[in-house]
């Protein structure tokens, strides 16, 4: 099963109910689907959640992933996000410690280089805060812990919306 | 306005919703609903004596009744022995409505006495369960279990109860409309999709069309009977979907799958057009997924979007209710040409019929001949294994006539509490379980239920003393070494090498005596007959009727796990 089998994302709604993640996740783990990353937060609506979810999985698979989600009682709307216009983003902090002076230099640089905000500074530790695609936050991730001796990471997962403009993701 | 306790809501709810029978078993968090049902006349409240055999009795009461069966049990313990029953009815799409107790809200998360996380334990196995946290929400979510439970591809919904929300004053209002924004089931059949599918069907060589549980959920089988009848296109069925047409109809072939009929099993290898309706293709009616209807294109119509596409490949998918769709299929369907292909089909029958060898000693299928002998106005509910094959094969399901059983998740205890909630539901019926000795004794107390109720269930216990089914396995497969599966092993026999054993382990017959049942043993084939006969006769009490059997007849032919539907064993 083996044909296919790559990144994709799916956009849900779903009602903001004790549980309801739960659910979603149960259904990952429970039939052994691939569950990459999932974020959740309240929509404009207090009663609405929305969740940004990606998953590796085949086409079948994921035809499968939707059916399953869209026969939830909780779940009022799928949206696949694989295939067409998304403005897609995940925070990713990064610190750094035990830094050298020369160290300091190098975060600064990356810092520039890929757009982030140095956000925190200590006598021996900088904190970096990304927000871009999730493919150039396991770069930039890779990248610090071979450059550095100590980081510390934390990841927001992504969240996507569709564009407007129908510009690249 | 008038304000009332959610207790006397829920009481109000179950009449609103037309409930007129539920299963309960009380508790200290249910104690208040108890007594509310105490004070009423309208509904039947059923005592069983074990929380899972209460589930499957309102399962067999929904399946035998077309209506939601209901639940009552209390939190922690009462709770988690629902969880097989769950199980089942959701895997087999049956509607249930199951009120759990809960302990009040400021106790939850504490570990306190009786307290467990019903609805998360439950997650995966209900269609939809939630915890009312507060009292405003009470009839509404009542009101949308019920619609839930009912709708769409039915299944089991759980409403877990706070003692502290059911005791609160609140609006005595239930409200009439249900609206819920993610749940809205389809109920048009898309007739573009339909009139391609019954072009292709028209067009076939050797169509076949494979029935499953669907249609008879849908009740669909008289209308789908017109259809075979006008097209001529030869019919299997899922174990689920027997009965669909009439088993004694000319174009009905057999069951197809691990246990199904060699020329249903053939048909489905050789047909060019698989039309198939209500079933989900599950491994066992399957076989070898790649080998399974390689000749053929196939229509799949479910209600169940989830269920298309998933194990095989469909060509023409139709999301629909079983009923909706073969009505219209009805308006529209034409005669195909189908005589050479019947030929075909008559001929795999003779090459190999499905039958057991004829033998002096009483076998199963002796007993189940007088059985379509003698009932043709009855439910038969099957428990799971060799028996349930036996049964699956050979009870005839004419119009009158209604197969149950645990189908999807195999639940073992389900065929004696299933006849209990069939008969209660429908008591002009002759209600039939067929068991075998394990499963029986995996909810026997509920002879209780059965006296006092004055059920005059038949109850035929197929005794090999063995479990029977795994025992085939070991047989076939794993050299005759039988493990686990002989339920007269232990120290008592290992220490007196067999020759200090009690006659009976138990003395059936004796124990539905106890319980002021009547039991009658039967070893000859001459003895059937009449035991079916006194059988009838006892009108006020449960009989059971034990067939001592041989523990070397198997279940033939059979499909080997992982093998093609073609390969299959036919006999030993």
């Amino acid at each position: 099963m083996d044909n296919n089998m790559k990144k994709r994302w799916i956009s849900l709604y779903v009602e903001n109910q004790v549980g309801v993640l739960s659910k979603i996740s149960g259904l990952f783990s429970g039939k052994s689907y691939n569950l990459d990353s999932l974020t959740v937060g309240t929509t404009e609506d207090p009663t609405v959640s929305r969740m940004t979810i990606a998953t590796v999985s085949d086409d079948e698979t994921f035809e499968q992933i939707k059916k399953q989600l869209n026969r939830m009682v909780e779940v009022i709307k799928v949206i696949d996000f694989t295939d067409i216009f998304v403005r897609m983003k995940e925070i990713l902090y990064v610190k750094v410690l035990k830094c050298t002076p020369e160290d300091k230099v190098e975060v600064f640089q990356i810092a520039e280089t890929f757009k982030a905000k140095v956000i925190d500074y200590g006598r021996d530790s900088v904190l970096v805060e990304f927000v871009q695609t999730a493919t150039k936050n396991d770069a930039v991730v890779k990248l610090m812990k071979e450059e550095f001796r100590t980081i510390e990471v934390v990841r927001g997962g992504s969240v996507g919306i569709e564009s407007i403009s129908m510009m690249e993701r | 306005m008038r304000q009332i306790t959610g207790n006397k809501l829920l009481v109000r709810a179950l009449k609103e919703e037309g409930v007129d029978t539920i299963f309960g078993y009380p508790g200290a968090c249910t104690i208040d609903i108890s007594d509310e049902l105490y004070k009423q006349n309208d509904i039947r409240v059923i005592l069983p004596r074990h929380e899972q055999a209460l589930v499957h009795e309102a399962d067999a009461y929904a399946r035998t009744t077309g209506k939601v069966g209901v639940c009552l049990v209390t939190s922690g313990p009462g709770a988690t022995n629902l969880v097989t029953g769950l199980a089942t009815a959701n895997y087999d799409s049956v509607p249930l409505v199951c009120f759990t107790g809960q302990v009040a809200r400021h106790l939850i998360g504490n570990d306190a006495f009786q307290e467990v996380d019903i609805v998360g334990i439950t997650r995966s196995i209900t269609k939809y369960g939630v915890t009312v946290r507060r009292r405003e929400d009470l009839g509404r979510i009542i009101k949308e279990a019920f619609y839930i439970a009912r709708t769409g591809r039915p299944g089991p919904v759980l409403i877990d109860l706070p003692k502290d929300v059911m005791g609160e004053l609140g609006s005595a209002e239930y409200p009439e409309n249900v609206n819920i924004r993610g749940y809205k089931p389809n109920t048009s059949v898309h007739m573009g999709q339909l009139k391609r599918a019954l072009k292709m069907l028209k067009k076939a060589k050797r169509p076949l069309f494979l029935a499953g549980g669907g249609v008879n959920i849908a009740r669909a089988n008289a209308v789908f009977t017109e259809v075979v009848d006008k097209t001529k296109v030869p019919v299997v069925t899922t174990i689920m979907g027997r009965g669909a047409v009439p088993t004694t109809h000319p174009l009905f072939i057999g069951n197809l799958g691990m246990h199904g009929a060699y020329a249903a099993n053939m048909a489905v290898s050789e047909c060019d057009l698989l039309f198939s309706i209500g079933t989900r293709f599950n491994d066992r009616i399957t076989g070898k997924l790649h080998a399974f209807a390689p000749k053929a294109q196939i229509v799949h119509i479910d209600i169940d979007t989830a269920s298309i596409s998933r194990n095989i490949h469909v060509d023409v998918p139709i999301v629909a209710d079983a009923l909706e769709a073969v009505t219209k299929m009805n308006e529209y369907v034409e005669p195909c040409e189908t005589e050479k292909w019947m030929k075909q089909i008559e001929a795999w029958k003779e090459e190999h019929p499905l039958t057991m060898k004829n033998r002096a000693q009483m076998g199963p299928k002796d007993i189940i001949d007088e059985m379509n002998r003698q009932f043709d106005d009855a439910i038969i509910v099957a428990d799971v294994g060799q028996h349930q094959m036996f049964v699956a094969q050979y009870a005839e399901i004419t119009e009158k006539k209604q197969m149950i059983m645990s189908g999807g998740l195999g639940t073992m205890g389900y065929g004696f509490p299933g006849a209990i909630g069939a008969q209660l539901g429908n008591p002009d019926k002759k209600v039939i379980a067929v068991s075998g000795d394990g499963g029986m004794q995996m909810n026997i107390q509920e002879f209780a239920t059965a006296v006092l109720e004055e059920l005059p269930l038949i109850l035929c216990v197929f005794n090999n003393e063995y479990l029977g089914m795994v025992r085939q396995w070991q047989k076939l497969f794993y050299g005759k070494r039988y493990g686990m599966t002989n339920l007269r092993s232990g120290a008592l026999y290992r220490r007196t090498n067999g020759e200090e054993m009690p006659e009976y382990t138990p003395d059936f017959v004796r124990l539905a005596e106890s319980y002021g049942a009547k039991g009658i043993r039967v070893t000859k084939k001459e003895e059937i007959a009449a035991a079916f006969e006194e059988a009838k006769k006892n009108e006020k009490t449960p009989t059971l009727i034990e067939f001592i059997i041989d523990p070397e007849e198997l279940v033939y032919p059979m499909v080997k796990p992982d093998g093609t539907l073609e390969e299959m064993i036919i006999e030993c």
